[in-house]
C-alpha cells in the first residue's frame, strides 16, 4: 500500500464541520465528468487505493482546504448561465461518498437553484445516507473498477461488494446513471472479465452511457511531486487494439459506449 | 440554369415606393429553421476556380505577401480593363484590378503612404501619378496641415495611435443590397431627389450636402460603367439569383475599387439574397448546387480583395486584413429569424473552399436563433476557427435596428441608414503612466499633459492615483476628439467614399468610434495599487521604470467583482469624457474596448506598468485579461469580460476565446452543444463579442515552424480572422503565448 488508509479520519470527515466541504479544487468548465458543461468539484480524501489512481494529492483526508458549501453554490450561480439544459454541478474526487451528509445539503441547495447534480463515485459506500444523496442526485457517474473481486482488491485495496450493491440500488430507483470503467492494460484488460462485467449490467435499465477511459501516464508527475512511488510507472496507455477490444465486447451489452 | 421560366412576384410594400431595402426583406424573407443536411458541396467550376485562386495565393505569399502592383494608374471603378480568374468557370465576375490579386494605388488617402508601400518593393509611382499629386492635395496632408502641436505630440508619443491620418479610414458600410434590389437608375433618381430637397438659404451643411449627393450620382453613373465592362446592365434592378449576387458584388467592388479603407465591410447581404435565392429554386429556375455555387464564388471573390500597404501597417493590422464582414442571423423586432438557408450557404464556403479569414463572417447571435443553424455555427467554428459571435440579444434593443452590420470587427451599423468615423484608440497603460509621471511620457520624459503634479514619493495611494488618472484621460479625451474633428474633416474633403454614401440616405446619422487599449492592464494595475502596495522604481530623471509590488491582488478576469469593477468605472469615465466634445457632422461618440493585432506593438511602446507587465510586454488584445491570469477557469474569464457595460462601449468589447478542441468534450456531439451553451451562456450575460478559436497549441508550433503545410490555417485575432502563416513572426508568437482554455 503506497500510502495508509485512515479509517478514523474518514468517517470524520462526513460529519466534522457540516457547513465545510473538503475540496481538493475546482473545474469551471468540465466537459468530462458528465453531460454538458459542468462546475466540477473534485473533493479531497479517498479510502479506495487504486494503483492507477491519477489524483493521488485528492487521497489524504486531512489535506485540500475547506470551503463554505454557500460559496460553492454561489460560484456555480455565477456559471449557472453556461449550463443550459444539460450541465450543472459535479461533485467528483477524491471519494464524495466520504462526505455524504455534506453533499446532501449542498445538492438539495443546487436543486433550489434549479442547478442539475452529478456525483461521481467508486461507490465504496451503499448505506441509507448514500441513499438519501442519491435521491438528490441527477445523474449517477459509477465507477466500477472491475468485476473480479480479487482483482478489485489487488486493484483498490477494497473489494467491488459495496460497489455492485450500491449499482443495484440505483437501478432499483430508476434514476439515471452512466458506468465508467478505467482500462489499464494488464489490469482490467481481460477479455473475460470485461465480458462479465458487461453481462453483469447489461439488463440494467438505468444505465444511460458506458464510458471506457482509458489508462494514460498524465497523473505521474503528482506522484513524483507526493514522493509516492508509482506502482504503475511503467504501465503503458492501452493499444488501439486493446481499446478496440473492450469496446467491442462493450458494445455488444449497450447502446451507448464512449471511448474516452 | 433555366431561362424559361418565370419566377413569382416578390411580395410588395413600401420598397416599392421609396428606397427600403429593409422593408423588402421584412416581408419577403423566408426564415429557415432546419439543420445543415440541405446543403451542396462545391461545383467543379467553383473546385477549379479555387484551385486558380490557391496557386495565386502560394505565389503571392512567396513573393513576400504581394503577388503584383500596378504603378500607372490611380483606382478609380472604371480605370482597369476587367479582370478574370478563369473566365469559363466565373459566375460572379469582377476584379479590384485586371488581374488577381494585383494590387492598386489609391493615392487619395496619402500619396506619401502609397510611395512608401511601393519603395518598400523596390517599386515606385508613375511619373504622371507624382505630377498629378503635385497638384491634388490628399486626405494626409489636409490632416496635418491642420493638427496642432498636442495632437501631434500624443500622436507621436503613441498616447493616440493607429490614426487613420494617412490612410484610409474606412468602416463605412453602403447598403450593397440596393444595387440589386432598384438598380443604379432608380437610386440616381432618389439621390437627385433629395439634392432638390436641399434648398433655401445656403449653410455650409447645405453646400456640403449638395455637394456630396452630386459626387455620389457620379458614383452610381460609374457603377454602371464598371458593370457594362464586364457586360452586365446595373442600370436596372437584379431580375433573378444570379443577378443579384452578381449586383450586390459590383456595389462593393466599386467600393473597393476606390476606396482601401482599413476595413471595407459588406453588411448584411446574405439573408437579402436568400429571397432571391428561394424564390428561383422555388421556381425551378435553379438547383441547389447551383445556389450553393453562387454563394461560393461570390466569398471566392471576396476572399481576393487585396489593398496596397506599407509595412509598418502590418504593426496595427497583422496579416493584412480587409474586413469584409458580413453579419448573418439575428432576430427581427417581430421575432422572426434573419437566418435563412442562405445564412447556412455562407457558412458552407468555410468547408466547400476551406478555412479563410475573409469574408469575415460574423453571427448575430440570439437566444432565439434556431437551434439547428446555433448548432451549424459551432460545429464551423470548431472545424475552421473562422467565426466571430457578437450578441444580437444586446445590439438590437439598445441601438434600435434589426437591419444591421458588423463594421470591421465590433461596431454595429444600421445598413443604409447611419455611419461610423473610425477612430483608432488611445492607449490607456500609457496614459496611467503620464499619470504616474507628472504629465511626462515615460520614456524620455517629455511634457505631454500640462498641471498634473508629481506625486510624492513612496507607495501609490489609490485614491490619489485615480484622481490624476481621471485628469489625464479627460485631457486624453479632449485632444482625441480635436484630431477626430481634423481627420474626419479632411478624410470627407479629400478622399470622400462616394461608392458607399451612393448607397446611404443623404444626409445620414454618423457616430465617431473612439477605441481604447490596454483594459485589462488598467484594471490590474489599479488593483494592484488598491489591494498591494506598489512602489514606483524611479530613473535618474525621476520616471517610472518599474514598480515593486508587495502582496496580492484581485486581477481582472477571475470574475472577481474587486478588480473587475475598476474597468467597469475606467471605461464609464472615459466614454463620458469623449461625450463632451464636439465632433465633425456633430457624430455621436461610442467607445471600443478593441485592439486589433496593435496590441504587441502598443506593449512594445509602453513602459512597466503598476500590475507587473514589464516594459514592452504585450497588452492583451481587445477586452482580454492578461494572459495568464485569468487562473480561475474559462467561465470565470468570460463573465469578467461580461461584466463591461456595452452603454459604455457601444462600439464594441472584444473577446478572443481559445481552446483545445478536447476541452470541448469527448465526442463531436457534445463538442458542438457545449460550445453553444458557451456562446448562450456568455451572452445570457450582456457581454458583447466573443472570437472563438478551437485550435491544438501543438498545431500553430507546427505551422510556426513549416508554414508551407499550413495555407489555410486561420485564427481569429482580435476581432477578425486572420491566415496564421501571414502574420508576423512576433505577432506568431504573440498568439501561441495566448491563454488556451484547455483545462478550463
Ligand atoms: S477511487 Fe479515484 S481517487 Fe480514489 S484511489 Fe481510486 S482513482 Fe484515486
Amino acid at each position: 500500500m503506497y500510502f495508509p488508509l485512515q479509517d478514523i479520519e474518514a468517517a470524520k470527515l462526513n460529519i466534522d464541520d457540516p457547513e465545510h466541504l473538503r475540496i481538493h479544487s475546482l473545474e469551471t468548465f468540465g466537459t468530462h465528468d458528465g453531460p454538458g458543461i459542468r462546475m466540477v468539484i473534485f473533493v479531497q480524501g479517498c479510502q479506495f487505493r487504486c494503483l492507477y489512481c491519477q489524483n493521488p494529492d485528492t487521497l489524504d483526508v486531512r489535506g485540500g482546504t475547506m470551503v463554505e458549501l454557500r460559496e460553492l453554490v454561489n460560484r456555480a450561480i455565477r456559471q449557472k448561465s453556461y449550463f443550459g439544459d444539460t450541465g450543472g454541478v459535479t461533485v467528483s474526487g477524491g471519494e464524495p461518498l466520504l462526505q455524504r451528509s455534506k453533499l446532501l445539503t449542498l445538492f438539495k441547495m443546487l436543486h433550489e437553484e434549479g442547478i442539475n447534480t452529478c456525483l461521481d463515485t467508486n461507490g465504496r459506500l451503499n448505506n441509507a445516507q448514500v441513499h438519501d444523496l442519491l435521491e438528490h442526485t441527477d445523474l449517477l457517474l459509477l465507477d466500477v473498477k472491475h468485476i473480479n473481486d480479487d482483482i478489485h482488491h489487488k486493484l483498490t485495496g477494497l473489494t467491488n461488494r459495496a460497489t455492485l450493491e450500491l449499482a443495484a440500488y440505483r437501478e432499483s430507483t430508476g434514476k439515471r446513471m452512466w458506468l465508467r470503467y478505467v482500462l489499464v492494460p494488464g489490469w482490467t484488460d481481460q477479455e473475460q472479465y470485461l465480458e462479465e462485467w458487461a453481462q453483469h449490467f447489461s439488463d440494467y435499465k438505468t444505465v444511460e452511457r458506458v464510458e471506457i477511459i482509458p489508462f494514460h501516464q498524465l497523473g505521474q508527475h503528482k506522484w513524483k511531486l507526493m514522493n509516492m512511488e508509482y506502482p504503475l510507472k511503467d504501465t503503458p496507455t492501452p493499444s488501439e487494439e486493446i481499446r478496440q477490444m473492450a469496446l467491442g465486447i462493450f458494445n455488444k451489452h449497450f447502446d451507448n459506449v464512449i471511448l474516452k | 440554369m433555366k431561362t424559361d421560366v418565370t419566377a413569382v412576384p416578390f411580395e410588395s410594400g413600401e420598397w416599392n415606393k421609396t428606397i427600403d431595402v429593409y422593408d423588402f426583406v421584412v416581408k419577403n424573407i423566408k426564415p429557415y429553421t432546419g439543420d445543415s443536411s440541405f446543403l451542396a458541396g462545391p461545383s467543379a467550376k467553383t473546385t477549379s476556380l479555387w484551385d486558380a485562386c490557391k496557386a495565386e495565393l502560394l505565389k503571392e505569399r512567396a513573393n513576400n505577401g504581394c503577388l503584383a502592383v500596378d504603378t500607372e494608374t490611380i483606382s478609380t471603378m472604371t480605370a482597369f480593363q476587367p479582370g478574370y480568374i478563369k473566365k469559363e468557370d466565373e459566375v460572379i465576375v469582377g476584379l479590384q484590378t485586371d488581374q488577381l490579386l494585383k494590387r492598386s494605388m489609391k493615392p487619395f488617402g496619402g500619396i506619401k503612404l502609397v510611395e512608401s508601400a511601393l519603395k518598400e518593393r523596390g517599386l515606385k509611382p508613375s511619373d504622371r501619378v507624382i505630377d498629378i499629386f503635385n497638384y491634388a492635395k490628399n486626405h494626409n496632408d489636409g490632416v496635418f496641415s491642420a493638427y496642432d502641436s498636442e495632437i501631434r505630440a500624443f500622436r507621436s508619443k503613441h498616447i493616440l495611435t493607429g490614426l487613420p491620418d494617412n490612410y484610409a479610414r474606412g468602416r463605412i458600410i453602403g447598403d450593397f443590397r440596393r444595387l440589386a434590389l432598384y438598380g443604379a437608375d432608380q437610386l440616381i433618381k432618389f439621390k437627385k431627389a433629395d439634392f432638390e430637397k436641399v434648398g433655401g438659404e445656403m449653410t455650409e451643411h447645405k453646400v456640403r450636402l449638395r455637394e456630396e449627393i452630386s459626387i455620389q450620382i457620379g458614383a452610381l453613373k460609374d457603377m454602371i460603367k464598371m458593370a457594362a465592362d464586364y457586360g452586365y446592365d446595373v442600370s436596372r434592378p437584379a431580375a433573378n439569383a444570379l443577378e443579384a449576387v452578381q449586383w450586390v458584388y459590383f456595389a462593393y467592388l466599386a467600393a473597393v475599387k476606390e476606396q482601401d479603407g482599413a476595413a471595407m465591410s459588406l453588411g448584411n447581404v446574405s439573408s437579402f439574397l436568400d429571397i432571391y435565392i428561394e424564390r428561383d429554386l422555388a421556381a425551378g429556375i435553379i438547383t441547389e448546387e447551383e445556389a450553393q455555387e453562387m454563394v461560393d464564388q461570390f466569398v471566392m471573390k471576396l476572399r481576393m480583395v487585396r489593398h496596397l500597404r506599407p509595412g509598418s501597417y502590418d504593426e496595427i493590422f497583422g496579416g493584412d486584413p480587409t474586413w469584409v464582414t458580413e453579419s448573418i442571423g439575428g432576430i427581427l423586432h417581430d421575432g422572426r429569424t434573419k437566418v435563412t438557408k442562405t445564412s447556412f450557404r455562407f457558412l458552407q464556403t468555410l468547408y466547400n473552399l476551406g478555412a479563410s479569414p475573409e469574408p469575415n463572417l460574423t453571427v448575430l447571435w440570439s437566444e432565439q436563433l434556431p437551434e439547428g443553424f446555433k448548432k451549424f455555427c459551432a460545429q464551423a467554428s470548431i472545424d475552421t476557427s473562422s467565426i466571430q459571435y457578437e450578441n444580437d440579444d444586446l445590439m438590437r434593443p439598445n441601438r434600435g435596428s434589426d437591419d444591421y452590420g458588423i463594421a470591421c470587427c465590433v461596431s454595429y451599423q444600421p445598413i443604409g441608414k447611419a455611419i461610423q468615423h473610425f477612430g483608432a484608440r488611445a492607449n490607456l497603460p500609457k496614459a496611467l503612466l503620464i499619470a504616474l509621471n507628472g504629465g511626462r511620457e515615460e520614456h524620455d520624459g517629455v511634457q505631454v499633459i500640462n498641471n498634473i503634479p508629481q506625486l510624492p514619493a513612496g507607495p501609490l495611494d489609490y485614491d490619489m492615483v485615480f484622481d490624476l488618472f481621471k485628469r489625464t484621460m479627460s485631457e486624453l479625451a479632449r485632444v482625441y476628439a480635436k484630431a477626430m474633428f481634423v481627420i474626419h474633416y479632411m478624410h470627407d474633403k479629400y478622399y470622400y467614399e462616394r461608392a458607399q454614401m451612393s448607397l446611404i440616405d443623404s444626409d445620414p446619422h454618423v457616430d465617431i468610434a473612439y477605441g481604447a487599449a490596454g483594459i485589462s492592464i488598467i484594471a490590474d494595475s489599479l488593483s494592484a495599487i488598491k489591494y498591494a502596495k506598489v512602489t514606483p522604481v524611479l530613473n535618474e530623471k525621476g520616471l517610472t521604470v518599474d514598480f515593486t509590488i508587495d502582496g496580492d491582488f484581485p486581477k481582472y478576469g477571475n470574475d472577481d467583482d474587486r478588480a473587475d469593477k475598476i474597468a467597469q468605472e475606467v471605461t464609464h469615465y472615459f466614454i463620458n469624457e469623449l461625450r463632451k466634445h464636439k465632433a465633425y457632422k456633430d457624430a455621436t461618440p461610442t467607445l471600443s474596448l478593441l485592439t486589433i493585432t496593435s496590441n504587441v506593438m502598443y506593449g512594445s511602446n509602453t513602459g512597466a506598468t503598476p500590475d507587473g507587465r514589464k516594459a514592452g510586454e504585450s497588452f492583451a488584445p481587445g477586452a482580454n485579461p492578461m494572459h495568464g491570469r485569468d487562473a480561475s477557469g474559462a467561465i470565470a474569464s468570460l463573465n469578467s469580460v461580461a461584466k463591461l457595460s456595452y452603454s459604455d462601449a457601444q462600439d464594441g468589447i472584444s473577446n478572443t476565446f481559445s481552446m483545445i478542441p478536447k476541452s470541448l468534450g469527448d465526442t463531436r456531439e457534445e463538442q458542438v452543444n457545449n460550445l453553444v451553451n458557451t456562446m448562450n451562456g456568455y451572452f445570457k450575460r450582456m457581454a458583447h463579442h466573443l472570437n472563438v478559436n478551437v485550435l491544438n497549441r501543438e498545431t500553430l508550433m507546427d505551422a510556426y515552424n513549416h508554414p508551407e503545410n499550413y495555407p489555410q490555417l486561420t485564427i481569429r485575432v482580435s476581432g477578425y480572422a486572420v491566415n496564421f502563416v501571414r502574420l508576423s513572426r512576433a505577432h506568431q508568437l504573440e498568439v501561441i503565448a495566448r491563454t488556451f482554455h484547455d483545462h478550463m
